[in-house]
């Protein structure tokens, strides 16, 4: 209760023309009426803190354990500076940019967002943010029903399962049937002929992911892009991989998609992500997500807004292009700042060095006697599956003996791959961290 | 007035001279071979020195307005002030240094915040079950439409139309057509539902009726209990948006208005930071008999050990990858704690006490539609400005010279000219009377002063029009 000898509290009463704070919810029924929550009561800070701290230590973090796991969220190196900066309040404690001329500063930060991760993908435009990879794929499912007005979208088996869930209920609403398209058992690539016999005329769009969930670069990209022709051209990528890796646009991508977590983003137990959602100058229109646009004031400086709100819910309501409206801005400041920091020879190194130890490490682990790896003959980007004629469950409890994580199981959803993992490694794993696996893995056998 | 913001001829970063960077981890790089014809031509990233970049984003932030700037009454955007400490056990290596997929036994502090916070959630809300995973209050609608069209189908119900007040926000009708549902709007009777409307909307073809209570004006809706009566008789249910639920906490809750569905806004009523968009989070909760058609997973409790469990029966899958914005999650969880059962109680009267504090005082100078008390906001119609020439916009535009941040305006589209005002409970009676006084002094202002705002601001007026005509989103397309 607010206490009501106040005499601040008193005088707005007065002013109101009311006796007491009651009587402003004098129209709220009894019926409908709580006693109170049943919460414990507020705590201080020093006590909230402690609590809270007691119950954080029983988690493990990286400093305490060696993870392999990957799957969709990358433990990244992220310089200091990334989070001085957006730990900035001006742009933390502010919202949705409405008023553009109080905030020049996180427009321009999302404009330059949005013209890195252009540049990175070979898209034109790129909005300021979606939910995560996964929404942004379920989002470009319905762009290109939109766009195309057909009924089936094209997907791999070669992503990852609650990808495939998440798209499965974008798409459920306006009835886009989904197809799945198999890989090559061989090398984990997409399955060409497979994909041919799905592709017709009622193919609103074709997703590829590159790499895909197997960490399996995708390089028969230029076949892939014969056969569906004009069909909307759906790409997942790995931003970090972009270092080095064809930018989409160059290989005939329309809408480009993905997850921006590795560049400057903390795993933070799932989230936040930052989804990234581009694409071709002539399907702006129909882009999902908020969009800043460079402008003009008054006097003829150079500033950003806000644009093409028409698409978007708060104006266009039932018609929009989608029901997004908070969304991951900071994410996208925390990127843009990484991405400066970082620059050109920085991301080309980083993406080197994670094709490079996913390969030696592969090496290795193919190396002892009852593992193989990679399972799929192919090129790898941070990540491989790796099989073994051991029962994975012994496996993993050993790593754990060890204080070691061994990468995701993947049996559960995918029944033809029987004792199989994902392991993933970055530049953050340590050559010590290789050994230690590699040692664990070798007193198995 | 004497509020200026920081004005630089910031260049973009792509205009800056280049420099040393930052050295990335180091590591033999023994075969980075990639196919050939995957191979990157060029990439036209910066190359910057640490301290430019610094610099650079630095000024940006000194361009930006904040709730640490000022007040910052965006209506329903609960723009209330957010606790530091919140910031700062959000940053601890526990919360962000931790992968979702580790074993269950290594991530038993995560599973017990969001375990209990689940369980706060639902006492708040007056449901029975909460899952954190929606990103934000939108994705929350969406989820909410998902389970209602899975309760129906399991029924053997086809329904097909979402009922939603024309005062609703711009996500509820744009959710409710994402998951498949024809939208009927219907009209506000003295900025209320219509009940005589809303009765000939009903049908079998109902699914679900969207609202907001207090709605969008800031009314509470009385006739809440005839309301959900008349869906519930009709074999429809009832989605409560909880983004102005900072109005309501510890005197009732949605589950006792007899909502099925509910979602919740972090970043609004418990305090988590706007983030300039995002992130946010939306939980969502159910009454029982929803419970098993939420999302996988939910975090349970044995006793001794948290675990997250895939197992129910109906779950409609996934919403969005993993476990929502845990680290949203763990500083609403934070927030909770602070406050407690009788802060929370505290919030949401403060938050009336200054909503209509603030429309007492406007009201001698402005049309304040609908006469009753408020709740947490209030609508202005600013329509009157009109006879001077002026619009709502200029309004909002001269308010940001006087170092506050502008109202929602233009909306809700039911109210001309609208302004909408959530002062939220963190201001005081002080910064009230500020605001109050800059509002009075721009309507006796020069009509031509007003309409050329803002001036103290890092630019003038933006050209939105602009923007839009000649579309520049990248430097790929400034350059072209
Ligand atoms: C009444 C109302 N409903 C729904 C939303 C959507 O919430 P979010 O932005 O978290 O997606 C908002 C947000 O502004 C709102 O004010």
């Amino acid at each position: 209760m607010m206490c009501p000898d106040n005499p601040k509290i008193k005088e707005m009463l007065r002013t109101i023309g009311v006796s007491s704070v009651n009587e402003l919810f004098s129209d709220i029924p009894r019926e409908v009426r709580i006693e109170r929550l049943n919460l414990p009561d507020g705590k201080c800070e020093l006590d909230v803190k402690k609590e809270i701290e007691a119950i954080l230590k029983k988690n493990k973090t990286t400093d305490d354990i060696v993870s392999f796991l990957g799957a969709g969220i990358y433990d990244h190196f992220i310089p200091s500076a990334v989070f001085s900066i957006i730990g900035r309040s001006e742009f933390y404690t502010s919202y949705t940019p409405y008023q553009a001329e109080a905030s020049q500063g996180m427009l321009q930060a999302l404009f330059e967002y949005q013209s890195l991760m252009a540049e990175l993908t070979g898209m034109d435009a790129i909005n300021s943010s979606m939910y995560d990879g996964a929404t942004a794929l379920g989002e470009a499912a319905l762009m290109c029903a939109r766009l195309s007005h057909k009924s089936e979208f094209i997907f791999p088996r070669t992503i990852h399962w609650e990808k495939k869930s998440v798209l499965d209920n974008y798409s459920k609403g306006c009835g886009l049937k989904l197809k799945e398209v198999g890989y090559n058992a061989e090398n984990g690539k997409i399955d060409l002929k497979h994909l041919k016999e799905l592709v017709n005329e009622d193919t609103a769009g074709v997703y590829i992911e590159n790499p895909n969930f197997f960490g399996v670069l995708e390089d028969e990209i230029d076949k892939v892009k014969e056969i569906i022709g004009n069909v909307l051209f759906v790409v997942g990528v790995n931003p970090i991989s972009l270092g080095i890796v064809k930018a989409p646009g160059d290989y005939g991508a329309d809408i480009v998609v993905g997850d921006a977590q590795p560049l400057g983003n903390p795993m933070n137990f799932g989230g936040p992500l930052l989804g990234i959602f581009g694409c071709r100058k002539k399907w702006i229109r129909s882009m999902p997500g908020r969009v800043i646009g460079l402008t003009k004031d008054a006097n003829g400086k150079r500033a950003f807004c806000m644009t093409l709100q028409t698409r978007e819910q708060h104006i266009r309501r039932s018609k929009a292009t989608s029901n997004i409206c908070s969304n991951e801005s900071l994410c996208a400041v925390a990127t843009a700042v990484y991405l400066s920091l970082i620059g050109r020879d920085g991301l080309k190194k980083l993406a080197a060095i994670n094709i490079s130890k996913a390969r030696e490490l592969a090496q290795r682990i193919d190396g002892i006697d009852g593992f193989k790896a990679p399972l799929f003959n192919a090129h790898h980007f941070n990540e491989f599956v790796v099989s073994s004629s051991l029962d994975m469950d012994v496996v993993d409890e050993h790593l754990r003996e060890h204080g070691i994580q061994g990468g995701i199981r993947l049996n559960e959803h995918f029944e033809e791959l029987k004792n199989t993992a994902l392991y993933c490694t970055t530049e953050t794993h340590v050559a010590k961290a290789h050994d230690a696996l590699i040692k664990a893995l070798e007193e198995l056998v | 007035m004497n509020y200026h913001q920081s004005r630089y001829d910031e260049p973009l970063i792509f205009e800056i001279e280049e420099g040393e960077p930052i050295k990335v981890p180091n590591y033999p790089i023994k075969d980075n071979m990639i196919p050939k014809n995957l191979k990157r031509k060029g990439l036209d990233i910066p190359t910057l020195s640490e301290e430019s970049v610094v610099r650079h984003y630095t000024r940006l932030s000194q361009m930006n307005y904040g709730i640490d700037t000022g007040f910052y009454p965006l209506g329903s955007c609960t723009m209330k002030y957010n606790r530091k400490v919140m910031e700062e056990i959000a940053g601890w290596r526990e919360v962000t240094n931790v992968h979702p997929y580790q074993d269950d036994a290594a991530v038993q502090g995560s599973l017990e915040i969001m375990y209990r916070l689940q369980r706060m959630l639902c006492e708040i809300g007056g449901v029975d079950a909460v899952t954190l995973q929606p990103a934000a209050g939108a994705q929350g609608e969406f989820t909410g439409l998902l389970i209602t069209r899975a309760y129906h189908e399991l029924n053997g119900e086809k329904r097909n139309e979402v009922i939603l007040p024309d005062s609703s926000h711009g996500t509820n009708p744009a959710s409710a057509v994402m998951a498949g549902y024809d939208v009927v709007e219907i009209p506000s009777k003295a900025g209320c539902v219509d009940l005589e409307a809303l009765s000939s909307a009903v049908s079998k073809d109902t699914a679900v009726l969207m609202l907001t209570n207090p709605n969008l004006l800031g009314l509470f809706e009385k006739d809440v209990v005839r309301i959900s009566k008349l869906l519930h008789d009709h074999g429809a249910l009832l989605y409560y948006d909880g983004a102005n639920l900072n109005a309501i906490m510890g005197i009732t809750t949605p589950g006792k208005m007899d909502f099925d569905i509910v979602h919740f806004n972090l970043h609004k009523t418990f305090g988590t930071p706007h983030g300039g968009g995002g992130p946010g989070g939306g939980p969502l909760g159910v009454k029982k008999h929803l419970e098993k058609f939420l999302p996988i997973p939910s975090v349970e409790y044995n006793g001794s050990k948290y675990h997250l469990d895939y197992d129910r029966s109906h779950s409609i899958g996934k919403i969005k990858g993993f476990y929502g914005n845990f680290n949203v999650l763990v500083k609403a969880y934070v927030y909770i704690k602070l406050m407690g059962s009788d802060g929370l109680k505290e919030v949401t009267e403060r938050a009336v006490l200054n909503a209509n504090y603030l429309k007492a005082r406007l009201e001698k100078h402005f049309d304040i539609p609908f006469k009753n008390h408020r709740k947490h906001e209030f609508v202005v119609d600013g329509s009157k400005l009109k006879e001077r020439g002026l619009r709502t916009l200029d309004l909002a535009k001269r308010l940001l010279d006087y170092g506050f941040h502008a109202p929602t305006i233009y909306f809700p589209h039911l109210v001309e000219e609208a302004m909408m005002i959530e002062p939220t409970e963190t201001e005081s009676k002080e910064t009230l009377d500020d605001f109050v006084d800059a509002m009075i002094k721009i309507l006796n202002e020069d009509v031509e002063l007003v309409k050329n705002a803002p001036y103290n601001t890092s630019v003038r007026r933006v050209s939105e029009v602009e923007a839009a005509r000649n579309l520049i989103l990248s430097m790929r397309m400034y350059e072209k």
